[in-house]
């Protein structure tokens, strides 16, 4: 087993389970916080684009694609920070 | 020896061997270009598209043949990151992503969007929750991990019996597609269709297992994706100078509004939430949310999915590679809403309200093949009216090289890549069903004895058994594929996220727990299915069965919760376990008595 003690385990779980509830409030807004106003936001039209129908066709999509390598790159971190990171 | 070397160096030149076949292809497909002008016939040309893409496949399969274990369970865990993601994305789109999702959005509009946002964003909860940890755990299929976390052969059952029902449902959705593609480019009648592409799917996945079945898709994610953007770069390019039709459809939404005020349209195709009159309708507003949720999480239990981040080398390549997987994914889903736009204005600008006499080429020339397009006119005034033009969704994708003015080598193009996809998820799905099946019912449970060469000869064996039947359930034409997609979703998300996520997140889950609540869920949900489809009961709250996991997955979740803490809390051997499974580096502190290789 990696060398951490019970509390470097604790810390590096906390961090761990931090990052995960942010992500997870970030895709729940994503998801579904953005598109219950759809209707509201397709009032405003960018170069053709209501803005509704955006955030559901690319907006959202983008957003998702960013998360996933933000948690590979920032997770990634953590473990290093506890010498928990494979070679 | 000389085996692993050559094994590392392949490896080493991934981006080179991969260049060369990407620029093989383009080739092969300039080479048909020319061939089409010289007066070369289409039927010629359609089949050197299917059969020579297909050889491809072949020869992969073959060079990437084993006899080792781990490769052809877990491709020798030496897949990259990019690559996998590239393999993943091939294994997620389906014919249905492919040929039948920007006809689903023509269709429906903004209701259609459910599908695109329900099936990318699932990979930030496989990302975040899932992935690294399996990974971590590191065995061979999903039901291994409930097995090992849950100590025993009942919650390895419980998995298996779902990961059956879901891939199954799914596969033969998918083989059904193979068999309208295949039949529609080679000319073929259905059922030899079908049996032609179940050849095509053993090919892929026989001699080589995952390792093969991961190349392949590779070069079939290369194809999918050059197949996919051609008409609308092109089309995008004719109509609004400029390459990128993600960008320009914009435009293209704003002539559609125009188009559907001067036509008299009552349902927008931007407009949120709406019924067939164009009204707010909170039915719709809760079946998009409801779906979009079920797909996500259904993503997110898909074992097939799942199993693709077994075969990284580590766990922070498994983190990255599903960054890669949700980016190449994005590539597909993000333009899909672009062919839908350029389609609806193509069709409301030249086609509705003009002569039937004279209508564009692309429409005469698919209302003439099979049924997918039907013109009909209904008041006998020689013009089109909205109604007397019926469309079925898979044309648009089928037709857009068409309506772009583009050469039929394109539409080979489209065909060999709605193939590609196909195929690529056939082998992915299968190949989940007869691990499943070798590894943890025969070799767990049955024969733990067994050597590796009988190992290897149950799994191809029950491969090609499961095709079969899969290919034979197909055949019957069974209704509603899009819908049989979506049940798989439901049926993966209420019976296998719960006991997943939990697994890992929460250390106090109890194997009683993860057992009763699983099966409880997953049967809340199947029989909301069942009883919907075939015993007409009302639908609770108006959510269709598509999304029946909104019912099964809390359940799901409520009852483990509720029976773990009823039950003796796990041993401190478990929860080391689950602490090691947490922590990237290091052994697993297996528990004594566990089951693994």
């Amino acid at each position: 087993m990696a060398a951490m003690t019970p509390a470097q385990r604790e810390a590096h779980w906390r961090k761990t389970t931090r990052l995960m509830w942010t992500l997870m409030v970030l895709w729940f807004v994503f998801s579904f916080g953005v598109h219950i106003f759809a209707v509201q936001l397709n009032n405003i039209v960018i170069a053709g684009f209501p803005l509704g129908f955006y955030f559901a066709a690319q907006g959202s999509l983008i957003a998702f694609v960013v998360l996933c390598f933000w948690n590979a790159s920032a997770q990634n971190k953590i473990d290093e920070e506890f010498g928990v990171a494979e070679d | 020896m000389a085996q692993a070397t050559t094994r590392t160096g392949f490896i080493a030149n991934l981006g080179k061997i991969y260049g060369g076949y990407t620029g093989g292809f383009i080739f092969f497909v300039i080479l048909l270009a020319i061939a089409e002008q010289m007066g070369v016939p289409n039927k010629i040309i359609g089949y050197a598209f299917v059969f020579l893409t297909i050889g491809v496949y072949a020869y992969i399969g073959i060079l990437s043949r084993t006899s080792e274990l781990s490769e052809y369970y877990v491709a020798g865990r030496v897949v990259p990151p990019v690559f996998n993601g590239m393999a993943t994305g091939a294994d997620w789109m389906s014919a249905a992503s492919f040929i039948s999702m920007a006809g689903g959005l023509y269709l429906a509009g903004y209701g259609g969007l459910g599908y695109v946002l329900g099936w990318t964003g699932g990979y930030v909860l496989v990302a975040v929750l899932l992935a690294p940890y399996l990974r971590k755990f590191g065995q061979f299929t999903v039901p291994d991990f409930l097995g090992v976390r849950y100590e025993g052969n009942t919650a390895r059952v419980c998995g298996v019996i779902v990961l059956f029902s879901a891939s199954f449902t799914y596969i033969v959705a998918q083989t059904f597609g193979i068999g309208i593609i295949t039949s529609r480019f080679l000319g073929i009648p259905f059922e030899v269709a079908i049996f032609v592409g179940l050849l095509g799917i053993l090919v892929c996945s026989m001699l080589g297992g995952m390792r093969a079945v991961t190349w392949t898709q590779v070069a079939q994610y290369i194809i999918l994706i050059i197949a996919y953007l051609t008409p609308v770069v092109w089309l995008s390019t004719t109509l609004y100078g400029f390459p990128i039709p993600e960008l320009t459809y914009g435009q293209a939404l704003n002539e559609i509004a125009e188009l559907e005020k001067k036509l008299g349209i009552v349902k927008p195709h931007v407009a949120a939430y709406v019924d067939a009159k164009g009204q707010f309708s909170w039915v719709e507003f809760h079946n998009f949310w409801a779906l979009v949720l079920c797909l996500m999480v259904g993503t997110a239990s898909l074992p097939h999915i799942l199993m693709r981040y077994f075969t990284t080398p580590n766990v922070r390549d498994a983190r990255k590679s599903v960054a890669w997987s949700i980016f190449f994914i994005f590539l597909l889903y993000f333009t899909a809403p672009a062919y839908a736009a350029f389609a609806k204005r193509e069709v409301y600008r030249d086609v509705i309200g003009q002569q039937i006499s004279s209508l564009p080429a692309w429409v005469q020339n698919w209302s003439q093949v099979g049924g997918l397009l039907t013109i009909k006119d209904g008041n006998s005034d020689g013009i089109l009216q909205l109604s007397e033009f019926v469309i079925n969704q898979d044309i648009i994708v089928l037709s857009m090289p068409e309506i772009a003015g583009l050469p039929y080598v394109v539409s080979g193009l489209v065909a060999a890549g709605g193939l590609a996809a196909a195929l690529s998820t056939a082998d992915g799905l299968l190949l989940a069903i007869a691990n499943a099946l070798s590894h943890d019912i025969y070799f767990k449970m049955i024969d733990p004895k067994a050597s590796t060469v009988r190992r290897l000869v149950v799994a191809r064996a029950l491969l090609v058994i499961v095709a079969i039947m899969g290919a034979a359930i197909a055949g019957t034409r069974p209704a509603g594929i899009i819908q049989m997609v979506a049940w798989a979703f439901s049926l993966a998300a209420a019976g296998l996220f719960a006991p997943l996520v939990l697994g890992i997140w929460w250390k106090r889950t109890t194997s009683m727990g993860a057992i009763i609540g699983m099966m409880s869920g997953f049967g809340v949900c199947l029989y909301y299915l069942i009883a919907t489809r075939y015993f007409d009961m009302p639908l609770w709250f108006g959510i269709r069965n598509i999304s029946s996991a909104l019912f099964g997955m809390p359940v799901a979740f409520i009852v483990t919760w509720a029976v773990s803490l009823m039950t003796t809390p796990p041993s401190k051997e478990m929860q080391d376990f689950v602490d090691s499974i947490r922590t990237p580096k290091g052994d697993l502190a297996w528990v004594r008595g566990s089951q693994h290789e």
